[in-house]
């Protein structure tokens, strides 16, 4: 039976994906104008986009549609027009390019900042410090059927063995960062122990995140493998051939323009 | 003018900062509009915020093509998929479906920035590997720690790693539930507390920096 037909967008978007992710993987030849190509096009598009979003959630859904509306139903009502407050200190950011008048950018700047900072001081108390803490300092013993009982399931992260394992890796990473005490002594040997919870999370974020990017990395061969399909029109092989032959040539020409030398 | 350049910026610095802080413990209708107006109206200026940085963008490579410096043509490209873009998403309204269909801003998102950005991010996947060979070799305690960490959390978050080694699916749920949540939370009390410090600073003045330099500060 023969295969169905892709519509010719999706075909486009094939050969166009799998050409600029063979772009950026160039890189890992050597840094090539068909990797820098690939990024520039990357900054470009992200820019754009993120411009046509802001346009569209920001100006027209945040800013003109209620003030339109507002003015239109009370035209006479300075509520009306509180919006403008915002839009005129939007502007004021603007003015740090013209040097005569930079100055009121500072007025803008100040209200964000002064905003961000008040808003930060209660929620990060509340939030990071107290929560943290309270969360940190939890009940060892439980009250179950044949009286208190400690637990001492490691799998059960609220387990009284995991509460004191919490506790000692919580304080003794906040003295390692304490520099107002000498580490000597029992300081010394808290502050080896904050290292190795350190260590431990560090080589554990790593893993994580090592683990996150393969993710990725298998997400792109997977594409690169379906564009490769004869419905897609070989995108991926005749883009790889196009991208080695062009990389080819290019180190060719860059090592006659340099005497035989590599250009790295 | 000194006044309006110096003194009006940090006053509202100072007033903005006071009443948000203290918009916090008063549970009033009033109280809760204000923060939700104003939480509006940052949006509105944080719009404008990335015109500002458009703007330096512009500046730099259109300085780069009309002095065609070395690689100017990357410039033009990168001109090219920002107003192409740009026009593009207008013209698609700002949307990527219209009644279940692809719009052209939607196909541009799909086929250029999704592929672009798992790229980038997963290239990163070869670089972590070439990093994780000079971090990794086990030359003291600390840094055998953080090996045996990291070559657990990676076996036992891949079918792989759980089929060959059974027991690393538990083990690093517990490095992640435990020992990382521990220190992650130290971390974060700690740097809340700067953030706390920093604030305060802000607020009353002391810290400056935010305001940019020049003779005026």
């Amino acid at each position: 039976m023969p295969e169905a037909m892709l519509p010719t967008e999706v075909v486009l978007g094939a050969w166009v994906a799998a050409g600029l992710t063979l772009f950026i993987y160039s890189f890992l030849y050597k840094d090539n104008p068909l990797f820098k190509l690939g990024e520039h096009l990357y900054v470009g598009i992200s820019v754009g986009y993120s411009v046509v979003l802001a346009w569209h959630t920001v100006f027209l859904r945040l800013l003109w549609e209620p003030l339109q509306k507002a003015v239109g139903e009370a035209p006479a009502s300075p509520d009306s027009y509180v919006l403008l407050i915002p839009a005129t200190l939007g502007v004021f950011m603007l003015t740090r390019f013209i040097p005569q008048i930079s100055w009121l950018s500072r007025i803008a700047f100040a209200f964000v900042v002064g905003f961000g900072s008040g808003v930060a001081i209660p929620r990060t108390i509340s939030s990071y410090i107290l929560k943290q803490i309270e969360d940190t300092v939890n009940p060892l013993l439980t009250m179950g059927a044949g009286g208190l009982t400690m637990g001492f399931d490691l799998a059960a992260p609220q387990s009284g063995v995991n509460t004191i394992i919490l506790l000692v890796g919580v304080v003794s990473v906040l003295f390692y960062f304490f520099f107002s005490v000498e580490h000597t002594g029992a300081g010394m040997v808290t502050a080896r122990t904050g290292i190795y919870f350190l260590m431990i999370a560090f080589g554990a974020a790593f893993g994580y995140t090592v683990m996150s990017r393969m993710s990725l990395l298998i997400g792109r061969f997977r594409d690169l493998i379906t564009f490769a399909g004869a419905a897609y029109g070989y995108a991926t092989l005749v883009l790889l051939a196009v991208t080695v032959l062009s990389l080819v040539g290019w180190e060719l020409a860059t090592r006659r323009k340099t005497g035989g030398a590599s250009p790295e | 003018m000194i006044f309006l350049k110096r003194q009006l910026p940090l006053a509202i610095t100072f007033v903005m900062g006071i009443a948000f802080t203290f918009q916090y413990y008063i549970p009033h209708p009033v109280s809760e509009d204000a923060i939700t107006n104003v939480s509006k109206w940052m949006q509105i200026i944080s719009g404008f915020a990335l015109f500002l940085g458009l703007a330096s963008l512009f500046h730099v490579h259109a300085v780069k093509i009309t002095r065609q410096v070395p690689g100017w043509g990357f410039s033009l490209a990168l001109y090219v998929a920002m107003i192409g873009t740009i026009v593009i998403g207008f013209w698609s309204h700002g949307e990527t479906k219209v009644d279940g269909g692809q719009t052209a801003f939607g196909w541009l998102y799909d086929y250029t920035m999704v592929p672009l950005q798992g790229t980038m991010f997963s290239i990163l996947a070869f670089f972590i590997a070439s990093a994780a060979y000079r971090a990794f070799r086990a030359r003291s305690r600390e840094a055998s720690v953080l090996l045996v960490a990291a070559v657990v959390v990676m076996m036992g978050r891949v079918p792989l790693g759980q089929f060959l080694l059974p027991w690393t699916w538990d083990v690093t749920q517990w490095l992640l539930n435990v020992l990382n949540s521990a220190v992650r939370r130290a971390i974060l009390i700690g740097v809340s507390m700067g953030a706390v410090a920093l604030s305060l600073k802000i607020i009353l003045g002391i810290e400056r920096s935010y305001l940019g330099g020049g003779r005026d500060q």
